[in-house]
């Protein structure tokens, strides 16, 4: 875990180029998450941040580049192998399994840590059933932590939006990742709902670093350490927030027009991205 | 004592142990109380049962559906048929069933593998042209497999042992077809029992999530592809089970036995019981096996000649059918459980409507370094990690 003074990157891409047809998604991506990082990449619409979540995942392949976990280059990324290298990712469509409840889709977050197989399930061997147990306790612990245990019995279908949002993070929290990519995390909260999230990312540096995909530009100045900024499928810009705050070329790529040259629509923009707290 | 009444119920692995010995007495028993015919059609509900049961658990668990699974059955049954041609076989009744476990097992798996990479209408298609290729196999290899006249099935005498305690139970010595039926429900309890762990374990979680949402069951460390083929082979080996059992049951195996119509007489079952409740999987069962004849009687009470009550029957399954799928589409066990989730979903609803989620105010958290536990949440039972509540 420690890895000393060389401290490596967690997580890193180098040089991930994706194409669809003739279309450039990713151009040549460097990012690297340190370890206690929460990383924020923002973009407008179509820059790619979801292509460069989804490569980092293994569901869509890289044309050129390579990934690192620990250091370390992973190959073939395959989806399913995230979870035992210690990476869990929330979904924008949520993708909470609905016919389950909300005990069992925080159960299911918990895989990695189960232990029991196939023969031992058939036969209900007591290793199955204290696998359980142990599964059951975690989950328990995931919700409550998010404040939402007394909703465990439920069914997702049936829950308000705010809630199911919530249930997604805690099935992946409760994988107890040490990387945790949240894909749009804000998308549908109140202002109130908001400020609860960015207090709980803040809170979870101590545990995992985080990488988020975000169009609120308020959560992602307060609670990011570092930022990239991808417009067409490159990084333009990257650093503290308060440094890409300022950066042209940002605020070029948000509103497609030069900024200095332009002043009608660039004093406004400036007040917007500034809006966060610092 | 509540602890006690916790490991009984039959959602602890101890009390679904329990349970099945019951089942298993009340089988017996129940067996040995009706007339031969009765018991020959209890056989008949128990192997379709076995059958139901394991497709059950691949379309309501996994979200296959197989409408291949009568060809399944065929093979169950050819191997035990061809384990059994005649009197003085002396194959061993459990080596029969193992053996055709396993030989489905191998065809489930390599089916399987190519229903993995399938989805809705496609698998549908392709497990249907397995139903419809298979009992060609028997014609075809004729000279093994009997043609179309089929494979005489020699049940094996009743071991002594068993015929000795059923004679010091029930004071009469057991037949052949009651011997069958015997074994046909212990296997049934048997199956149900074991096929209810897997669906309460990490296992038969895992084949919901694939079922629910293919993405997030990847993320949470799934392999979608083994575990759809795990989920099929599961289900191979029940088909198979059933097969074998039907094999004993109507002591013939012939290509005419495994059309199209077992496939779809399975599906159906499942349909009307509820998909992925194994109970509704044995109702499902038992409304086939004993649906035709009650109705027929029932014709026959009402004054309709032979011919006129014997086409009653497909007609009031048909209707049945039409009714389960319009008034509970959820199936009979189904539907129920549905009801009773959602009148347990009013009562929380009704509390929470009480007291709202407990969120602490906002202020401080992220700032409070060391591990001290926050003083202003009363809802905190255990140590939250800083700024993680909410």
């Amino acid at each position: 875990m420690s890895t000393t003074a060389t401290s490596a990157p967690l997580f890193g891409m180098h040089g991930v180029t994706v194409t669809f047809g003739g279309l450039t998604a990713l151009a040549d991506v460097d990012l690297d998450v340190e370890p206690g990082q929460v990383l924020g990449v923002i973009g407008p619409n179509g820059a790619g941040k979801t292509t460069l979540f989804n490569v980092a995942c293994g569901f869509t392949r890289p044309d050129a580049g390579a990934i690192t976990w620990r250091g370390e280059d992973v190959g073939r990324l395959r989806p399913h192998r995230l979870a035992s290298l210690g990476i869990a990712r929330t979904l924008q469509g949520l993708g909470l399994f609905d016919g389950m409840t909300v005990l069992d889709n925080v159960v299911a977050g918990a895989d990695r840590w189960a232990r029991s197989g196939f023969w031992s399930d058939l036969l209900a061997l007591p290793r199955s059933t204290r696998d359980e147990r142990d599964l059951r306790e975690r989950a328990m612990a995931a919700l409550s932590e998010l404040g939402i245990a007394e909703h465990a019995a439920r069914y997702p279908a049936a829950m308000p939006y705010g809630l199911r949002k919530r249930v997604a993070l805690a099935r992946a929290l409760v994988a107890e990742p040490d990387l945790l990519m949240l894909d749009e995390p804000a998308s549908g909260l109140s202002e109130e709902e908001m400020a609860e999230l960015g207090e709980l990312i803040a809170g979870l540096r101590s545990r995992m670093s985080v990488m988020l995909v975000e169009h609120h530009i308020d959560l992602v100045m307060s609670v990011c350490d570092q930022l990239v900024v991808l417009d067409f499928g490159r990084v333009i810009a990257r650093g503290r927030p308060e440094e890409v705050r300022d950066d042209p070329a940002v605020l070029d790529a948000y509103l497609g027009v030069e900024v200095d040259t332009d002043s009608h629509p660039a004093p406004d923009a400036v007040t917007h991205l500034g809006e966060g707290p610092r | 004592m509540a602890a006690i009444k916790q490991v009984l119920a039959p959602s602890h692995a101890t009390g679904r142990l329990l349970l099945g010995v019951v089942g298993i007495a009340v089988a017996v028993a129940v067996i040995s109380m009706v007339g031969e015919f009765r018991a020959t059609q209890l056989a008949s509900m128990a192997y379709l049962g076995v059958a139901a049961a394991g497709l059950t658990l691949l379309t309501g668990l996994n979200g296959q559906l197989s409408l291949g699974h009568g060809a399944l059955m065929a093979i169950g049954a050819y191997t035990a048929a061809l384990l059994l041609p005649d009197a003085d076989a002396g194959t061993p009744l459990p080596v029969v069933l193992l053996a055709a476990v396993a030989v489905t097992v191998l065809v489930g798996a390599v089916v399987g593998v190519a229903a993995a990479r399938l989805h809705g209408p496609y698998l549908a298609g392709a497990t249907l042209a397995l139903a419809v290729a298979v009992p060609g196999l028997a014609i075809y290899f004729g000279d093994t497999l009997g043609g179309e006249q089929g494979l005489s099935v020699s049940v094996p005498d009743v071991p002594v042992w068993l015929a000795d305690a059923i004679f010091f139970l029930t004071g009469t010595d057991p037949s052949r077809g009651r011997y069958v039926s015997y074994v046909a429900w212990v296997v049934l309890v048997i199956v149900l029992v074991v096929l209810a762990n897997l669906a309460r374990s990490r296992t038969g979680r895992r084949w919901r999530a694939v079922r629910d949402d293919e993405i997030a069951a990847q993320l949470v460390g799934i392999d979608l592809g083994r575990n759809r083929v795990l989920a099929f082979v599961v289900s191979a080996a029940c088909a198979g089970l059933g097969g074998a059992l039907m094999a004993l049951a109507v002591r013939l195996t012939a290509p005419s036995g495994f059309t199209l119509t077992l496939s779809l007489t399975l599906v159906a079952a499942i349909v009307l019981g509820g998909l992925g409740t194994l109970t509704g999987a044995v109702i499902g069962a038992a409304l086939l096996t004993f649906l035709p004849q009650v109705v027929t009687q029932f014709g026959g009470g009402i004054g309709l000649d032979d011919v006129q009550s014997a086409q009653l029957a497909p007609f009031v399954y048909g209707l049945v059918m039409v009714l389960v799928v319009l008034l509970a589409p959820a199936g009979l066990v189904g539907s129920l459980l549905r009801w009773r989730m959602r009148r347990a979903g009013r009562r929380t609803s009704a509390v929470l409507d009480g007291p709202p989620p407990s969120v602490p105010s906002g202020s401080d958290s992220s700032d409070s370094s060391d591990s001290e536990p926050s003083d202003d949440s009363p809802t905190s039972t255990q140590p939250t990690p800083r700024g993680a509540h909410s």
